[in-house]
């Protein structure tokens, strides 16, 4: 029980002080624990060299989890299911993940396996994330599962083979902010679009340094899946990580998982569960407050997550820029876009639509787009794809029809992975096309070399493959938003 | 890793702001299994035109640039994803120190793991090596100061990254010095688990 005279903590104080083997000093940074260790195959073969070029083992394969998801092809399996890898190098990344598993005994979801899939969507999946855990991955994103009220963040190579070889990380405490959302979320309004307006608000450098914890009552309402979209990008604001405190909502996600405790277990761990939560008046060192009435269904212009705009608005226009860095940084953008000072959005026409990521490849973001394709074509000339988070995604949406949704409508249903959203595997945008995205990554060429990305929700991508043109969802869907609450 | 002291050299300036790393090296070239050669694909978005060939107008591919030890960029240097072939394939092109006015997290702590000094000067500093290209820059660990013509700028750095740098050691043999602590740590953990 908390002693009344106990001082305030936040949820991340909780956290971190639990995690803690030994605590920083001025010379030193803290030894923090960690309890789940994600794995993929682009981050992860130079650690593995690390530990063999010293002689060490991985000292916690039973706290480690592997997956292929980046440089898996994502092109429809043939008759007999198999998933052909064409490009050489892709072939070696994942043998030589196959291989490191095989070596140190750590569990592999490869390629075609049953929960395959994008890196943050499986652990959630298999209720491998839970909260008041530590869980870091070579991979920027981890900061998806902090939605579960977990510390999640992205490493470095060097880094994976340090919780590869001691199950710890070396960090200096970060600092911490209230991300508060007052209101509800309008009708096509969604959680990728909350996002895109913290991070316009913040700056893609405003979180540096620090945890985000998105509070308040709009963050109440939103889903699981929606929460895992807004924490996701927490890293495109510069943040460590992002945090929502467990709720009921978490503990109906998570009760039955595969992974998730089982019967005095599971009431055991509610217990633990209920009490992580920032106390009221818990110091944080920033605060913003975000009303989410006045938001609308929102889109990127430029090339950097934070430049973003409602659909319904105007391109910026530079001379309005006093700052002369901030306006020649808006005159790149723009230029690399093809956009025009002042042009409206909607209307810009586009070529290619990607529907799927560790941000909107959820069994949600599919149904959301689903409900916008439904009955509708794909405009000519455009190119949909349409690419669920993990092979569990995908027999989901299947199970619901969805992916016959997608392909009456003339769009691609691909295989899971990370597929446009970096385009490693061959998922590209060509040079000098437009493409909507429900990703979370507009910087140049992070596409394809040339590639011009607009980031949006699944519904505004899906509204923009019908259009073929950036287009407001609203006019396609009546009624309020169609993302599960 | 190579111990790092004082290091003087011309600075290459990028003054772009907000550099991210698919920038710094595209993900096309993450498809490797080692960590070696990845210096000719670094900024190989903005360093090569659309034939392969160098673009003249990019400022590594001034011949100034050659043999050039300091990279100079804006502010927020770094800014996206985790890929440590980020400070790879800058120290590959033979860079040790990265100034900028702020550098983006992942990417501090990924450099100093690879002997790539991230040094953050004051604003006015920045725009002073952002407007002077090419010209020799002193980065000097121990008195945690930069000086180049017009610039004489005190920068901070976490005490423990400048002692592995300045001693060239790597922060893994600290970790594993403090392995009695972490098996304490796991059994207390068990013990409460069950």
């Amino acid at each position: 029980m908390e002693q009344s005279e106990t001082p305030a903590r936040t949820l991340f104080d909780r956290i971190w002080a639990s995690h803690l083997v030994w605590p920083e000093t001025a010379d030193a940074p803290a030894v923090l624990f960690v309890d789940v260790h994600l794995v993929h195959e682009v981050t992860s073969p130079q650690a593995f060299s690390a530990l063999r070029e010293r002689g060490l083992r991985v000292r916690r394969p039973d706290l480690t989890l592997a997956t292929m998801d980046h440089s898996t092809p994502t092109t429809p399996a043939g008759a007999a299911g198999e998933i052909v890898v064409t490009d050489p190098e892709c072939r070696v990344q994942l043998d030589t993940l196959e291989q490191n598993c095989r070596d140190a005994r750590i569990e592999l979801h490869p390629l075609g396996a049953e929960h395959q899939g994008i890196v943050h969507v499986i652990g959630p999946e298999l209720g491998v994330t839970q909260p008041g855990r530590t869980i870091v991955c070579g991979d920027s994103h981890t900061s998806t599962h902090g939605a579960f009220g977990a510390l999640a963040f992205g490493i470095g190579t060097s880094e994976v083979a340090h919780v590869l070889a001691t199950q710890c990380l070396l960090q200096r405490r970060p600092k911490t902010m209230e991300v508060r959302v007052t209101g509800r979320l309008g009708p096509c309004v969604t959680a990728k679009d909350l996002i895109l307006e913290i991070i316009s608000r913040l700056g893609i450098s405003g979180g540096t340094g620090h945890v985000l914890e998105y509070s308040g009552e709009a963050v109440r309402a939103l889903s699981m899946e929606a929460r895992m979209t807004l924490c996701n990008m927490s890293i495109e604001a510069g943040a460590r990580a992002g945090l929502v405190a467990p709720d009921d909502t978490t503990f109906e996600y998570l009760h039955g998982r595969p992974r998730a405790p089982r019967g005095p277990a599971w009431e055991a761990a509610l217990g633990r569960w209920r009490s992580l939560r920032s106390d009221p008046g818990a110091p944080f060192e920033a605060t913003v407050e975000i009303d989410a009435s006045r938001l609308e269904p929102t889109v990127t212009f430029g090339t950097h997550p934070g430049m973003s705009a409602p659909v319904t608005g105007r391109v910026p226009d530079p001379e309005r820029e006093q700052e002369p860095v901030a306006r020649r940084a808006l005159e790149s953008a723009l230029r690399y876009m093809g956009l025009r000072p002042g042009q409206p959005l909607q209307g810009h026409p586009i070529d290619v639509v990607f529907i799927g990521s560790c941000t909107n490849g959820r069994l949600s973001d599919l149904r959301a787009a689903a409900s916008v394709l439904r009955g509708r074509r794909v405009a000519p000339r455009v190119r949909a794809l349409v690419v669920p988070g993990s092979r569990e995604v995908k027999r989901a949406a299947e199970a619901e029809g969805l992916h016959r949704v997608f392909l009456e409508a003339g769009a691609e249903w691909r295989e899971p992975g990370c597929s446009m959203c970096i385009g490693m595997n061959g998922d590209q945008v060509p040079p000098g096309r437009s493409a909507v995205s429900t990703s979370n990554r507009n910087f140049e060429g992070r596409q394809g070399p040339g590639a011009r990305t607009f980031l949006a929700s699944p519904l505004t991508a899906a509204a923009a493959a019908v259009a073929g043109a950036l287009a407001d969802p609203r006019r396609l869907v009546d009624g309020p938003a169609q993302e599960r609450r | 890793m190579e111990p790092f002291r004082t290091l003087t050299s011309r600075a290459v300036v990028l003054p772009r702001r907000d550099i991210d790393t698919d920038q710094i090296i595209p993900a096309r070239f993450l498809k490797g299994t080692t960590r070696v050669g990845l210096g000719r694909w670094l900024f190989a978005g903005w360093r090569y035109d659309g034939t392969g060939a160098p673009a003249s107008d990019f400022p590594l591919n001034d011949p100034l640039a050659r043999g050039a030890r300091i990279l100079v960029a804006g502010a927020n240097f770094g800014c996206g994803s985790s890929r440590e072939h980020a400070p790879w394939a800058l120290v590959d092109q033979g860079f040790r120190a990265v100034i900028s006015a702020s550098i983006a997290d992942i990417f501090r702590n990924n450099a100093v793991k690879n002997g790539l000094v991230p040094v953050v000067v004051d604003e006015e500093a920045h725009r002073t090596l952002l407007e002077s290209p090419f010209v020799e820059v002193t980065v000097d660990l121990e008195a945690q100061e930069v000086r180049a013509p017009g610039v004489q700028a005190r920068f901070a750095i976490d005490p423990f990254a400048r002692r592995c740098l300045l001693d060239g050691t790597d922060q893994l043999g600290f970790l594993l010095a403090q392995l009695p602590a972490i098996t304490a740590y796991e059994q207390s953990r068990r013990r409460e688990e069950t």
